[in-house]
């Protein structure tokens, strides 16, 4: 039985009693399914907290670099005194009461709800809003950020400034990025290009829909479990989640930090290839960045694709199945073999996610106090409270080794599985969603359901590989359907030749949504 | 009655003085500085800053191990420590957990107890709070320009048995420590700070059931009233037949009391788990053993050296290592002291009684000085004689006065010597023919 109020003291949140029913209810029914993980014996198994490829000693040396002003540092907070951020009495602290917030709607700018700050019209790219844009607004799709202008730019976002791309806007999500609807901005919730009665997926929504709908070339993303891929295969786009480590993270508000990928969406693989060798570089800055096996980059020519059996059995969509078959059979017509290779533990990848992403979560969340910048810990939206509470329990005392250990246990069997079948095949060919896109509101009520649309991008996610999002068909209601090509550590290249060759074949991804 | 025994650990938190913070390329130095003019986007806990290690910060905590004999690890890591404070910018601190840089340790007091070291570890230092009251509300001010600079946390095992030898303990581990040059340890400037746990039990065999533990100690003098304050109220606590409660108290040094902060109930559960941002280090028995060849002569060394080549006392021996200018001046010194004729305890002497004043008289001058007036100093007694002679027909009336019981003629009698011989004359020689001519 969970202590909820415990938990919510080392949440630091403050929730009304409804609040606390709803998350002991939710959290139950999570941690119900969650318990599947402790069916494995990992007692002769080493836990995996990164997949860096066994990098280690990264280090700076003890050089001074320039500071911010006082001035910059003390831009954002609300309160500041004589050159002091300026908090509550520590000593006279008293329980938090549950004030109303102030909710002011804000402003919808195009009719997708993609776009959240117009930036310059001349720009043709477009980035998630958990990219940090120096003196443009940032908010992570959060009530808690709105307002926030940052001090300074994410690496990826001056790398691309720096190759000649002017921002056009900054772009809608989930907020923080959890969510694989776009339903969980705290603003309002991304449409689908394709079909307005549908999410565009999440996390990334506004940016499939802002390259789905023409608005811009290339947009920004993160994929942390999904949230490139999944909207990519909702919207027809072409979607890159690289490497982990293989893009710079510094300036992108972090999620799940040993899951977080930064990474685009575009037409075609070839613009995705271009932007990605334009960024693909160790970033001093980000220490997972700076892996010693980059250079080692893998050029094995593609003999081999695999089918991994379990992504095609039970949940599966019957069209879904059967336009990534033939994109199987159009590998196999164009002279690659094709075999079926098996991931016996994908299937306890969500629920290692559940456990591994809200406990890193519910850390990096803990900075938003409201002293520094943004709105007070009350701001927080429901999604982001669930994911908080549950990551706090999960890394509780007395529950690390059931929960967090034993969820980076099953992270190193994931893994072991990708290893043993890319001794066999050169890359995975996948299935990116088990559905097409759903109807808005279709899922909001039962957490759980929602958390099973990333049943196949998980693995790769808790793997570190690289996975190139591409469209393989539609529906016969015009839906679209998005396939992985996945391939082992840094075989972005491999993965790219592959797309193109499939994009040369097929023109899905040159279909534009009608216009409505 | 049973006596109870003290079981006592100290932590000690000792900022390092690199020239950049421990994750980030802010100035570390902090002290009477702006507010918040050396932060950043990684100390100032801005969203998507991430922490990348200082190497110099990793090597000196490697040395600082060393010094204390600790394991140094080859594989460490650095972890998550959560809490919630305004001064804490992330929500949680960079700190080691389960597998620190080095562990066991020891530290030998002088009535040759060892005092085993649980662990020495890096961790990154919090910003500083400034308690005001604003238009009447009472508010905490933050300054961040502490936040990220590195900190070394040394950790004891519960072996101290006494406030004394507690002192003893801190005063070791500073002189240690600022041997090495990688810290001021300068309590008043918040660079070392001190913290004890304190429990007493009747079978030193087992720990107590309950530890308290006392923050804010600012002196070494407050550590051991602090704790000798404990083992009276903890004393009498156990002899009514009530377990001390299990708290952490602060230490208010007008009252000389200890006072109740934060009960059981409200400890902290901080959820560490390890720093997903930075990659594991790895350092081989090579470089563990380069850092410590690194290692310079320990202050107990040096004292033992002290004597050895230059027969001084003890006493004398430890307060020239305790200051590292008055063991330099010594040692430049002591070179040349045959031509000054001196004995090394007089100059050691000179020097701690301040006789000398070593920030203005460069030890070269100081030679010089004293090889002069050792040359020209009137010491053969024939010639003092004729002077004293002279003197003492000319002052006849100084004679008698002394004859009569007035000590301090010969004060003056003293002086018109001095003053006969242009302060040449070998005082001491002086004085005691003079009191012979007296008798």
């Amino acid at each position: 039985m969970i202590n909820i109020k415990h938990i919510a003291k080392l949440a630091n949140l403050t929730l009304s009693p409804k609040e606390l029913k709803t998350y002991t209810k939710q959290l139950t029914a999570i941690l119900g399914y969650i318990d599947k993980l402790s069916q494995i014996n990992t007692s002769q198994i080493k836990p995996t907290f990164q997949t860096i490829d066994n990098t280690t000693n990264i280090w700076r040396q003890d050089k001074v670099k320039k500071s911010l002003s006082q001035k910059q540092a003390l831009s954002q907070a609300k309160k500041k005194f004589q050159g002091y951020f300026v908090a509550e009495n520590v000593f006279s602290k008293t329980d938090k009461k549950i004030a109303a917030i102030k909710d002011k709607p804000r402003k919808k700018l195009d009719k997708y709800n993609a776009v959240l700050t117009q930036v310059n019209s001349k720009g043709k790219l477009g980035h998630k809003d958990l990219f940090l844009t120096k003196n443009i607004e940032t908010t992570a799709g959060a009530k808690i950020l709105e307002g926030y202008i940052p001090q300074y730019s994410a690496t990826i976002v001056k790398q691309l400034e720096n190759a000649g791309y002017i921002t056009k806007n900054k772009l809608n999500q989930d907020a923080w990025a959890h969510g694989s609807s776009g339903e969980n901005s705290d603003f309002y919730p991304t449409k689908n290009p394709w079909d307005l009665t549908k999410v565009p997926g999440g996390s990334s929504s506004g940016s499939a829909a802002a390259v789905a709908s023409g608005m811009v070339d290339i947009a920004t993303g993160t994929d942390t479990c999904g949230s490139i891929r999944l909207p990519s295969s909702f919207t027809n786009t072409c979607g890159l989640k690289p490497t982990y480590g293989a893009l710079s993270r510094y300036g992108v508000i972090a999620f799940a930090s040993s899951l977080d990928c930064p990474g685009f969406f575009a037409k075609s693989v070839s613009q995705l290839k271009k932007v990605f060798q334009q960024t693909s570089q160790p970033d001093s800055y980000d220490a997972v960045s700076q892996s010693q096996a980059r250079q080692k980059k893998n050029k094995t020519k593609v003999k081999t694709i695999g089918l991994p059996k379990e992504f095609f059995t039970k949940g599966i969509d019957k069209q879904v199945k059967q336009a990534v078959e033939q994109a199987a059979d159009l590998f196999k017509n164009k002279g690659y073999k094709i075999k079926q290779v098996s991931l016996p533990h994908s299937d306890y990848s969500i629920a290692a996610y559940y456990v591994i992403a809200p406990t890193e979560a519910s850390s990096n969340l803990a900075r938003y106090d409201g002293i520094r910048y943004g709105n007070d810990r009350q701001y927080f939206g429901a999604e982001a409270k669930r994911r908080i509470m549950l990551g706090s329990f999960a890394s509780s005392a007395g529950y690390t080794d059931k929960y967090y250990e034993q969820a980076a246990k099953i992270r190193t069997l994931i893994i072991k599985d990708f290893q043993k079948a890319f001794e066999k095949i050169d890359v995975i060919l996948a299935p990116t969603a088990p559905t097409p896109a759903f109807k808005l509101g279709e899922k909001t009520a039962d957490p759980l359901q929602m958390y099973l649309m990333d049943i196949y991008t998980a693995p790769v996610s808790l793997a570190g590989l690289p996975s190139l999002a591409i469209p393989c068909g539609f529906t016969k209601n015009k839906l679209p359907i998005g396939m992985q090509l996945i391939g082992s550590r840094w075989t972005e290249d491999m993965l790219f030749d592959l797309g193109e060759q499939y994009q040369q074949e097929t023109n899905y991804h040159t279909l534009r949504p009608n216009k409505i | 009655m049973t006596k109870y025994t003290p079981i006592i650990g100290m932590e000690v938190h000792v900022e390092l003085n690199t020239n950049s913070k421990m994750f980030c390329g802010c100035p570390a130095h902090h002290f009477q500085i702006k507010p918040n003019t050396h932060t950043c986007p990684v100390c100032l806990g801005l969203p998507g800053a991430l922490p990348v290690p200082n190497k110099k910060a990793l090597d000196w905590t490697i040395l600082i191990a060393h010094a204390f004999n600790c394991h140094v690890n080859s594989y460490f890591k650095f972890d998550r420590k959560h809490y919630f404070y305004p001064d804490l910018p992330k929500g949680y601190q960079i700190s080691q957990h389960d597998q620190p840089i080095s562990q066991n340790g020891n530290l030998i007091l002088d009535n040759g107890r060892k005092i085993k070291i649980n662990r020495v570890h890096l961790e990154e230092d919090t910003g500083k709070l400034l308690h005001k009251t604003i238009k009447s509300k009472k508010v905490s001010l933050i300054d961040f320009n502490r936040s990220g600079v590195p900190l070394v946390e040394v950790v004891t095992e519960p072996d101290i048995s006494s406030g004394q030898e507690a002192k003893e303990y801190l005063k070791k581990l500073r002189d240690i420590i600022r041997s090495l040059k990688v810290s001021d340890c300068d309590m008043e400037k918040g660079s070392m700070r001190l913290e004890a746990n304190i429990s007493l039990t009747k079978d030193i065999k087992k720990l107590p059931n309950y530890k308290v533990e006392i923050k804010n100690l600012n002196s070494f003098k407050f550590v051991d009233w602090a704790i000798n304050y404990e083992i009276d109220r903890q004393t009498r606590l156990l002899e009514k037949g009530t377990i001390p409660e299990q708290e952490t108290r602060g230490y208010d040094s007008k009252l000389k009391k200890t006072f109740s902060q934060r009960s059981k109930e409200e400890s902290q559960d901080y959820r560490y788990f390890p720093e997903p941002d930075i990659p594991p280090m790895v350092f081989s028995d090579k470089e563990i053993t380069r850092i410590k060849k690194q290692l310079p002569t320990l202050p107990e060394d040096q004292v033992k050296l002290l004597i050895k080549n230059h027969q001084i006392n003890q006493a004398s021996a430890r307060l020239l290592v305790a200051n590292e200018h008055y063991l330099q001046y010594f040692q430049t010194v002591v070179k040349s002291i045959k031509d000054i004729h001196l004995s090394p305890q007089k100059l050691a002497n000179m020097i701690i009684n301040k006789k000398v004043n070593i920030n203005k008289t460069s030890p070269k001058k100081l030679i010089s000085q004293l090889a002069n007036q050792a040359q020209s100093q009137i010491s053969d007694t024939p010639s003092l004689t004729k002077i004293i002679n002279q003197v003492l027909s000319d002052n006849k009336p100084a004679v008698q006065s002394f004859k009569k019981g007035k000590t301090n003629a010969l004060g003056f009698l003293i002086g018109q010597i001095m003053a006969q011989t242009q302060g040449k004359a070998d005082p001491q020689l002086a004085r005691k023919l003079l009191l012979e001519k007296l008798k």
